[in-house]
C-alpha cells in the first residue's frame, strides 16, 4: 500500500466521490436534469425575430390596392377575407385589424383598442396606408436592431441554473448520505475506530468540490454549445462565488443533517430550507419582481447572492471588486451554519 | 460474585455499571470481568442490558456509575484514539455502505489504523476473496456478517468485540462466523461477545456472565452453570390434566419440576431409572400421556431455572 491509499482522509474522500456515482437518480438530478431544463426553457423562450402583425382587407371594390399598400410593409401580414369571414376572424384574433375600404375616401380601420398587439397592428396599418398614399418622412431616422448576446432569457437562466444546482448538491450531497449513516448506525461503527472526526467531515467538502468541477463544467459546456452563453467577467471571481458558495450550501446541507435521525426527519428539514429559496431567489425570473417589503429577505438569501453574482460575472463582465458583497454574504452564511451544525451534530 | 483475579491483569473489566435511560434502568449495577485471551459471552434475553453494556465498555455510551478499564486504560482521559487502534468492534445492525465494494470497505476502514494486515489478506480470512469486487448490497445477509467482523479485524485488534453477531443468520453462516472467532482466538486475541443463543454462548466462550434486568445473576463455565441445576438431563412432558408435582420431584433421581408453556420440564440426572419412574407415577395419577422428550441441560434450561423465562421471551 503507498501512502495514499493509507491516508484515512484520501480513502473517506474517495468513497465519498464513488458512492455519488454509483447512484444513477443522483448523476441524473445534478447533472442531467439542469441541462434538460436549460434546453426546454432555452427554446421555449428564444427570441424568435420580429413578428408580423396579421390584418384582414374586407373583400370589395378597392381590396386590392389596400392590400398592395400594406403587403409593402414589413411589420404586415396581409389576408383579403369575405366580409363573414373577417367578422369571425377578428372576433377570434386570428388578425389583430380589420380594413374595410371606403367607395370614396379613406377606408375604415377596425380594432379593439385595449389590446396591446392590436394597437401596435393599428399604428403599422396606418403608416403603410400613409406611405402609399404618399407621405413623406420629416425626420429618417436610422434603426440598429442586432440582438447582443447576454440579453437573452437563456443568458439570465442559466447563471441561475448553476446556484440552484449548488443549492441542491451541497443540501442532498451532504445531508442525505449523513442521515443515512446515522440512522443506519455507520456514523456510530466509524466512531468506534481511531478515525479523525474532521477527517470524516472534511471527505464531504473535498467530495463536494470533485462533483462541483463536474456539475458547474457540464451546465458551462452544455450553455456554450448550444446557446453560445459565455463567461465575460473575471474567471476568478466566476471561481470564487462557486466555491463560496458550493460551501455554503453545503454547510447548511451538514446544518440540516446534524440531528435528523431518519430519512423523512431529513428531507423534510431540507425542503424546509430550499423552498424559500427556490421561490424567492430569482433562478427563473428577476428576483426584483418581489414587493420592496420582502426584499431584505430576498436579498439575504444565500441563493440570491449567488444568482446575483454569477449573473453579473457571466453577462455584465463583472470582476473580483464588484462581487465582493456577495461572496461576502456566501461566506458568512458557511460559516454560520458550519459552526451551527458543528455544535448540533450528533454522531448517534 | 466476582474474585479479583490477581493471577492476571484483567482485559476488561467494570465494577458497578449503571446506566439509565429515563426512568428505565438498562443497566443494574452490573460488575465483569474478562481475562486476557478468553472468550466471554454475555448471554439473556433482549433488553436485559448486553447492548448498552457491551457499548460502555466499548467507550461508545457513558456509564452514569461505575468504573471501566480496558487493556487497564479508560475511557475519556485523552487517550482514547490510542486505545482504539488496540480495538476491534463489531455493532449489532449497523449497515454498511451498499454501493463500496467488498474491497473498498476494507480498505477504508484499514486506513484508520496504524498497524495491521493488508485488506486482501483480511478479505481472505472472513473468506471473502470471491466476492472482493461486489459491492454490499449484493451480499447476502451471512457475508455482510462476514464483512463486519472483517472491519473489526483490520487492525489485528488484542480485543474484538461482537455484539450479537449472528443473529438473523442461516446455521451455515453461523458456523462459518463461529470459526472466524475461533481462528481469531487461536491468535491469542480476547473476545467479548454477547448472544441470545445458549448454543452459541456454549459453543464459543470458555466463561459465560448470564444477564437479567442489568444484574449478572450467573457466572462461570458452560458446564459449572449447567452444573448449578443440579442436573444434566431435562425431561420435556405433556399430559392431560394436573400432576401432583410434589410426588414428582421425590422421584428417584428427579431434580426440579417446572411449568411451561406446553406441559412440563423435569430435570435428572440419571435417566435410565428416572424416566421409567416416571412414567409409572403418571401411570399412578391416572394421567394419559401426550408426550415425552429428553435433551441434555443447557443454559437455556440454567436461565429458566433462575428467572423462570426463556431467553426468547425477552424482557
Amino acid at each position: 500500500m503507498n501512502a495514499l491509499r493509507r491516508s484515512a482522509l484520501w480513502q473517506l474522500s474517495r468513497a465519498r466521490m464513488v458512492m455519488f456515482l454509483r447512484e444513477p437518480e443522483a448523476v441524473f438530478w445534478v447533472f442531467v436534469f439542469p441541462i434538460l431544463l436549460a434546453l426546454a426553457l432555452g427554446i421555449a423562450f428564444r427570441n424568435q425575430g420580429p413578428q408580423r402583425s396579421a390584418v384582414g382587407v374586407e373583400q370589395g371594390p378597392g381590396a386590392a390596392a389596400v392590400e398592395r399598400a400594406l403587403a409593402a410593409s414589413p411589420d404586415l401580414a396581409v389576408r383579403v377575407l369575405a366580409p363573414d369571414a373577417a367578422r369571425v376572424a377578428l372576433r377570434r384574433g386570428a388578425i389583430a385589424v380589420l380594413v374595410r375600404p371606403a367607395p370614396a375616401g379613406p377606408p375604415v380601420l377596425i380594432y379593439d383598442p385595449t389590446r396591446p398587439e392590436t394597437r401596435l397592428a393599428h399604428l403599422a396599418t396606418v403608416d403603410a396606408l400613409e406611405r402609399a398614399a404618399g407621405r413623406t418622412d420629416p425626420l429618417a431616422v436610422r434603426d440598429d436592431t442586432r440582438v447582443r448576446p447576454g440579453g437573452r432569457y437563456i443568458d439570465f437562466l442559466l447563471p441561475g441554473l448553476i446556484g440552484l444546482n449548488l443549492l441542491g448538491t451541497g443540501m442532498w450531497g451532504i445531508g442525505f448520505p449523513i442521515a443515512t449513516a446515522r440512522q443506519q448506525k455507520l456514523l456510530k461503527r466509524m466512531i468506534a475506530t481511531p478515525m479523525r472526526k474532521t477527517d470524516y467531515l472534511l471527505a464531504f467538502l473535498f467530495a463536494r468540490i470533485f462533483w462541483l468541477l463536474l456539475e458547474v463544467g457540464a451546465l458551462l459546456l452544455f450553455g456554450w454549445l448550444a446557446f453560445h452563453v459565455v463567461v465575460r467577467g473575471s474567471w476568478l471571481a466566476f471561481t470564487l462565488v462557486v466555491l463560496v458558495g458550493a460551501l455554503a450550501f453545503s454547510a447548511l446541507g451538514l446544518l440540516v443533517a446534524s440531528r435528523a435521525q431518519t430519512i423523512e426527519a431529513v428531507s423534510g428539514w431540507m425542503n424546509a430550507a430550499m423552498l424559500p429559496m427556490w421561490l424567492l431567489s430569482g433562478t427563473f425570473f428577476p428576483a426584483d419582481r418581489f414587493p420592496g417589503a420582502v426584499q431584505p429577505l430576498v436579498q439575504a438569501l444565500p441563493l440570491t447572492a449567488a444568482n446575483n453574482a454569477l449573473r453579473a460575472i457571466m453577462n455584465e463582465g463583472a470582476g473580483l471588486a464588484a462581487t465582493g458583497w456577495p461572496l461576502l454574504l456566501l461566506a458568512a452564511w458557511a460559516a454560520a451554519s458550519f459552526f451551527a451544525a458543528l455544535k448540533l451534530f450528533r454522531w448517534e | 460474585m466476582l474474585e479479583p483475579s490477581t493471577a492476571f491483569p484483567a482485559a476488561l473489566s467494570c465494577r458497578g455499571l449503571v446506566k439509565r435511560y429515563g426512568d428505565v434502568v438498562a443497566v443494574d449495577g452490573l460488575d465483569l470481568e474478562v481475562r486476557p485471551g478468553e472468550c466471554f459471552g454475555l448471554l439473556g434475553p433482549n433488553g436485559a442490558g448486553k447492548t448498552t453494556t457491551i457499548e460502555i465498555l466499548e467507550g461508545l455510551n457513558r456509564p452514569d456509575a461505575g468504573e471501566v478499564s480496558v487493556l487497564g486504560e479508560a475511557w475519556g482521559r485523552g487517550r482514547d484514539r490510542a486505545l482504539r487502534q488496540r480495538l476491534g468492534i463489531q455493532l449489532q445492525e449497523t449497515k454498511l455502505n451498499d454501493k463500496l465494494s467488498v474491497e473498498e470497505t476494507v480498505t477504508l476502514f484499514r486506513s484508520f489504523y496504524a498497524r495491521g494486515p493488508a485488506p486482501l489478506e483480511v478479505i481472505r480470512q472472513v473468506s471473502l476473496e470471491e466476492k472482493r469486487g461486489a459491492w454490499v448490497v449484493k451480499l447476502s445477509g451471512g457475508q455482510r456478517q462476514r464483512l463486519s467482523v472483517a472491519c473489526a479485524l483490520v487492525n489485528q485488534p488484542e480485543v474484538l468485540f461482537l455484539d450479537e453477531p449472528t443473529t438473523g443468520l442461516d446455521p451455515q453462516s453461523r458456523r462459518q462466523l463461529w470459526e472466524l472467532i475461533a481462528g481469531f482466538r487461536r491468535g491469542g486475541g480476547t473476545v467479548l461477545l454477547t448472544t441470545h443463543y445458549m448454543d452459541e454462548a456454549e459453543k464459543l466462550c470458555d466463561r459465560v456472565a448470564i444477564v437479567d434486568h442489568g444484574k449478572v445473576i450467573a457466572l462461570g463455565t458452560p458446564a459449572e452453570l449447567i452444573a448449578l441445576l443440579g442436573a444434566d438431563h431435562v425431561v420435556e412432558f405433556a399430559v392431560e390434566g394436573e400432576p401432583d408435582t410434589a410426588r414428582l420431584a421425590a422421584l428417584p433421581g428427579a431434580g426440579q419440576v417446572r411449568r411451561e408453556a406446553a406441559g412440563w420440564l423435569l430435570s435428572l440426572r440419571t435417566p435410565h431409572v428416572t424416566i421409567p419412574a416416571l412414567l409409572a407415577e403418571l401411570e399412578r395419577q391416572r394421567l394419559p400421556l401426550l408426550s415425552l422428550t429428553t435433551h441434555h441441560a443447557t443454559l437455556e434450561d440454567v436461565f429458566m431455572s433462575l428467572t423462570g423465562r426463556t431467553l426468547r421471551d425477552g424482557a
